[in-house]
């Protein structure tokens, strides 16, 4: 009860902070989950995709 | 009424009349005569149209198993899985095996020089590639076409002009365009891998006109285009060796590419696709439970209203 009270008093009291709370937890969680799923990705398919074979191709810059 | 036209039907159906048109379905003229009928319209139809309806779809396929070629085996493609992207080295010996044999022939139209930056080779290289083909182009200043080096957004060069020359260079069969290629045949990359590596001498009693080629995965058998992959052909710079089922395995893997250019995006695009709606899914389901627990779980009594004025 405690969490839920204080849930409510510091993010749903106010519409401002609600919303805004919304807004950026969507932003921060498609970030993070886009982060995740590729940390993933590319830990599957461990040396097939481009990058990891770019730098032999690659000449100084 | 009704009664009576009953009465009435009852009647003529134990007619004599009946009697004798019972006989007459019963008797061996009637059997003779529908047999004959029978037999005739098949004989007709068979005339007509070759075979009957629905029995050539009941056998395996058709008349001939080789009418519609060896179905190819599957491959343990290395983008085969969910997850799994194209390997992109093979890739770029795909490309190199599709510059130096098949683009002698079969051209490429969908696939520009910038769609292979990033993918199998670098912009430098890209450019370079390009740089070394001659376009058309103009009109200039005073309306002629003139010829320029290539740039990134140029598609890849034809082997002939138009279908008529492509046509007339191979003894007038059209080699196809190979930018969907994997996509356009059935059994995709397992076939055009079974197809490239599959030719052999034709079986006793397949006769193969002059200049054409036996392949049991062609349907019908006899392709125009012969073997083109030997062991050997070409020489891979990051000196894999170049057996014919190497080559044949990378090329097949480069035309996957250019027929889906966008499979790893795609795939990686799945995984959170599969994960979110299914998240989504079983939140609903809760929500729904929830929603209505009250509701399943309520009792209702009917409490009869009690007469007041006795």
């Amino acid at each position: 009860m405690a969490f839920a009270n204080t849930f409510y008093n510091t993010i749903v009291k106010r519409n401002s902070v609600f919303v805004s709370t919304i807004f950026v937890g969507a932003f921060a969680f498609g970030i993070g989950f886009d982060m995740g799923v590729t940390a993933f990705y590319d830990r599957w398919n461990q040396g097939k995709q481009w990058k990891d074979i770019r730098h032999k191709y690659v000449e100084a810059e | 009424m009704l009664n009576h036209w009953c009465q009435v039907r009852f009647a003529s159906t134990s007619s004599a009349s009946s009697n004798a048109f019972q006989a007459a379905l019963q008797s061996r003229a009637t059997l003779a005569s529908l047999s004959l009928f029978t037999a005739g319209s098949i004989a007709w139809y068979t005339h007509l149209y070759g075979t009957l309806p629905f029995i050539g779809e009941v056998h395996a396929s058709g008349s001939h198993l080789s009418d519609e070629g060896l179905h190819p085996a599957a491959y343990p493609w290395s983008h085969k899985g969910l997850f799994d992207t194209f390997d992109h080295a093979s890739l770029r010996r795909g490309y190199q095996v599709y510059r130096e044999v098949c683009a002698a022939c079969h051209s490429l139209d969908r696939i520009a020089w910038r769609n292979l930056v990033g993918v199998s080779h670098t912009a430098d290289e890209a450019r370079a590639m390009a740089e070394e083909v001659e376009y058309e182009d103009g009109p200039n200043g005073e309306g002629e076409m003139f010829q320029r080096p290539g740039k990134l957004a140029d598609y890849m060069p034809r082997a002939y002009p138009n279908e008529e020359a492509a046509r007339a260079g191979n003894a007038g069969a059209l080699p196809p365009d190979l930018s969907l290629i994997v996509k356009a045949r059935h059994g995709g990359a397992d076939y055009i891998f079974s197809l490239l590596t599959g030719y052999i001498d034709p079986p006793a009693g397949v006769e193969i006109r002059d200049g054409m080629n036996y392949n049991p995965y062609f349907p019908g058998g006899a392709i125009s285009m012969a073997r083109v992959l030997f062991d050997g052909l070409v020489e891979y710079e990051d000196g894999t060796p170049a057996t014919t089922s190497q080559m044949a395995k990378d090329v097949v893997t480069f035309l996957n590419w250019a027929a889906e250019p966008e499979h790893d995006e795609r795939k990686k695009i799945g995984i959170k696709a599969v994960i979110l709606f299914s998240t989504l899914t079983l939140i609903s389901l809760y929500v729904k439970r929830f929603k209505w627990a009250p509701i399943k779980t309520r009792k209702i009594f009917y409490n009869p209203p009690v007469d007041k004025h006795h």
